[in-house]
């Protein structure tokens, strides 16, 4: 497999009920692939705090999910307000999200820190009133 | 234990997967904060919340789990219980609190670590 196998997803904004929907489809895809249990679960766990972090505050955004022969690449990118201070977001405990959402089980300020634990390596773009671009890629 | 054992420990309604409750799980963990499920909790086959809406199943699947727990005599509705079939998760509703349900479960020998599910 020279060419990665790439797996394109809309993450709709409106509907907090259809957040997941794309994880799921990756994870089922994963498992088709017959990648380890372990890697699909750290896939799929970065790639949902990833949805909902677009659903909560970008208003949806893309998911592309790239498998190469030694990794796996997830790209989120949203053309939302974008993350003034970087640093500041990725400290655990640190959270935006309004409280209807903390009343959906959410906004604890653990997402980005998450998704990090759980990949090998991420970047994150974002510029304030353009959008935001997470690179996260778990090793095969 | 068996998801069925746990059923009758909590008194509780099957909402949905009465075929799967012979399944074995070996640990279990409770909290409403569907963030921390996904941040602290790690190979815990049942989640046992007082939080209602699809991102429960939705964040139960994603860590592999096999069994939610409703408590406090909370019902899922249609649309979760379509996720749960989708994801082959088993729902129970239980009119225990979370602390009781949680303490007995733990009394009757279901720990947070599946030691259980580690003896050779």
């Amino acid at each position: 497999m020279s060419e990665p196998l790439v797996y394109t997803f809309l993450v709709d904004g409106d509907n907090f009920t259809s957040a997941g929907e794309a994880s799921v489809k990756m994870k089922k895809n994963l498992r088709m692939l017959a990648i380890a249990p372990d890697i699909i679960r750290r896939v799929a766990i970065a790639m949902y705090e990833g949805e909902i972090n677009m659903v909560i505050h970008a208003g949806g955004g893309t998911a592309t999910v790239s498998v190469h022969n030694d990794k796996i690449e997830i790209v989120l990118e949203d053309k939302g307000p974008g993350i003034a201070d970087v640093e500041l977001a990725m400290r655990e405990g640190f959270s935006t999200a309004p409280e209807t959402i903390r009343n959906l089980g959410f906004g604890a300020g653990m997402g980005l820190p998450n998704m990090k634990r759980n990949t090998d390596s991420m970047t994150i773009e974002s510029t304030v009133g353009v959008g935001t671009r997470i690179t996260m890629t778990v090793n095969l | 234990m068996k998801i069925l054992e746990i059923s009758k420990l909590l008194n509780a309604e099957v909402c949905w997967g009465e075929d799967r409750l012979e399944s074995e799980v070996c640990s279990a963990c409770g909290s409403d904060m569907m963030s921390d499920v996904l941040a602290f909790v790690k190979d815990q086959a049942v989640l046992l919340t007082g939080l209602v809406n699809s991102q429960v199943i939705r964040t139960a699947e994603m860590m592999d789990m096999r069994c939610v727990v409703f408590v406090r005599n909370k019902k899922p509705s249609e649309e979760m219980l379509d996720i749960a079939k989708e994801s082959g998760i088993v729902v129970l509703a239980s009119p225990m609190r979370m602390y009781d349900a949680c303490g007995v479960l733990y009394a009757n020998g279901l720990g947070d670590h599946g030691e259980t599910a580690n003896h050779e």
